[in-house]
């Protein structure tokens, strides 16, 4: 069991804020994020677009963004659960809570900070009727283990960096990558792009443009796929391959936060703005995923939230202990490993 | 101040007709937004970058509107229930020629 003092879900910006300013009064966070990277929207959707409304950053790429805050938070020494998503929560006799992943990794804190955004990512599926017969009997939708398809006919599905990530990837594992495409022309990094022209022209990606993936086949195994290269179906291709991996990129879902007793509005948690509490003592929630009278969906109120939430949760853990808010630029930065930083002092020199 | 009329069909098949300010640099999600046809959550979700396709609409009207971008096109060609008239509505700027318009919103992608 994983024992911290603020488990924070969602590893997002406001998240990874939460931790520097539960750090300043001396607490430890620990993070869940269903992707297996920190970041949030800013890492997973856009991490190459710039921000114009960070104060005191006139322009800011996401992905820097999120670089600097990992940066600010690391003497706090945050501790990461990524690539599961938080499944449930129990209250504790000791009024502690337990939350629990879709792995099994259980967590223990006497305060939860949800910091969800616009919840899990989860994989975009495609329209196919027995799509779900195949789900982990070929059909995957990440790839986990690229040693799973070690000398394996696979087909990937997708336009996006990861679907050509993929696919330059498992060309050295597989023994057969077909990459389809409803279009000829792919988003992705240039790099990648020319990459997987040589290997086609190599003749070790087999790409299918324009094509789409319209129908599965196999006795409780995947067995071929039916690719679409016109509008008439007759002309519909087999494939037979053992694995079939659609990368249509992630979409972001409230998931089983909603199922946690608190009370949703507009698929949003409400809270009460003094703390950013909700209808659950000891349960917070900042950022995109709550709602409130005259809620922004912005960074920088995520910020804000973070921070009147940890002097809630200091309260909440210590009832008993006074505090005083004290400057960074006073009492400096203390981190849990060890290290200081403070403002240098003036020098005190007599002029003669 | 002036507003030009859209005709708006939401997932439930009920027809809207709505007043959509063309001085307020707003996109046909952020119509569709402000007059709550869409529960918050399910529409607009990557903010109107056209970097996902939970804006999705089928274009009704002979309206002649601008090209898609780059960035459209490729979203369109990996969204769902894509129709040769659907555009994202993030990407529609509103402005006087898109009086009249009508559109459905696509279904929501589960």
């Amino acid at each position: 069991m994983i024992k911290t003092d603020i488990l924070i879900i969602g590893a997002g910006p406001t998240g990874l804020f939460a931790v520097f300013e539960a750090g300043l009064l001396q607490l430890k966070c620990h993070l869940i994020d269903a992707l297996p990277q920190a970041g949030g929207q800013c890492s997973e959707i856009y991490p190459k677009k710039p921000i114009y409304d960070i104060p005191g950053f006139p322009e800011v790429l996401a992905g820097d963004l999120v670089d600097n805050l990992m940066e600010q938070i690391k003497p706090f020494q945050p501790a990461f659960t990524l690539g599961e998503r938080a499944e449930t929560i129990e209250k504790q006799a000791d009024g502690t809570f337990v939350v629990t992943t879709n792995k099994g990794t259980q967590h223990n804190a006497p305060v939860v900070a949800i910091a969800g955004g616009l919840g899990s990512f989860e994989p975009r599926k495609p329209l196919l009727e027995n799509l779900s017969e195949y789900e982990d009997n070929g059909v995957s939708y990440m790839i986990k283990d690229p040693e799973v398809y070690r000398d394996k006919r696979v087909v990937i599905a997708g336009g996006g960096d990861s679907a050509l990530d993929w696919s330059i990837f498992l060309a050295d594992v597989a023994s057969e990558v077909t990459l389809v495409h409803r279009r000829n022309e792919f988003r992705g990094a240039l790099d990648s792009v020319e990459k997987v022209q040589n290997l086609k022209n190599q003749g070790r990606i087999n790409l299918i443009t324009p094509g789409e993936i319209v129908g599965l086949q196999g006795e409780g195994q995947l067995e071929s796929v039916s690719i679409r290269k016109t509008t008439n179906a007759a002309e519909d291709i087999t494939l037979e391959v053992d694995n079939f991996i659609p990368l249509f990129g992630l979409s972001p879902k409230l998931g089983p936060i909603a199922d946690w007793g608190l009370e949703i509005e507009k698929n949003a948690i409400k809270v009460d703005t003094f703390d950013y509490q909700t209808n659950v003592p000891g349960i917070y929630a900042i950022g995109d995923v709550n709602t409130y009278p005259g809620k922004l969906k912005l960074i920088l109120c995520g910020f804000h939230e973070a921070t009147l939430m940890c002097q809630s949760a200091y309260q909440r853990i210590f009832p008993d202990k006074k505090y005083v808010l004290k400057y960074t630029t006073v009492g400096g930065i203390n981190g849990f490993d060890g290290s200081k930083k403070e403002a240098p002092k003036a020098v005190i020199k007599e002029i003669t | 101040m002036s507003d030009i009329k859209i005709k708006i069909t939401d997932r439930d098949g009920v027809r809207h007709e709505v007043d959509a300010p063309t001085d307020m640099n707003m996109n046909l999600m952020e119509v569709v937004r402000s007059y709550e046809l869409a529960p918050e959550g399910t529409i607009g979700i990557c903010g109107g970058m056209a970097m996902c396709a939970s804006c999705q609409c089928y274009v009704k009207s002979d309206h002649n509107l601008p090209e898609k971008s780059d960035d459209e096109e490729a979203m369109l060609a990996e969204a769902f229930n894509v129709r040769e008239n659907s555009r994202l509505g993030c990407q529609l700027h509103i402005t006087e020629s898109m009086d009249g318009l009508e559109v459905e919103l696509a279904p929501e992608e589960l």
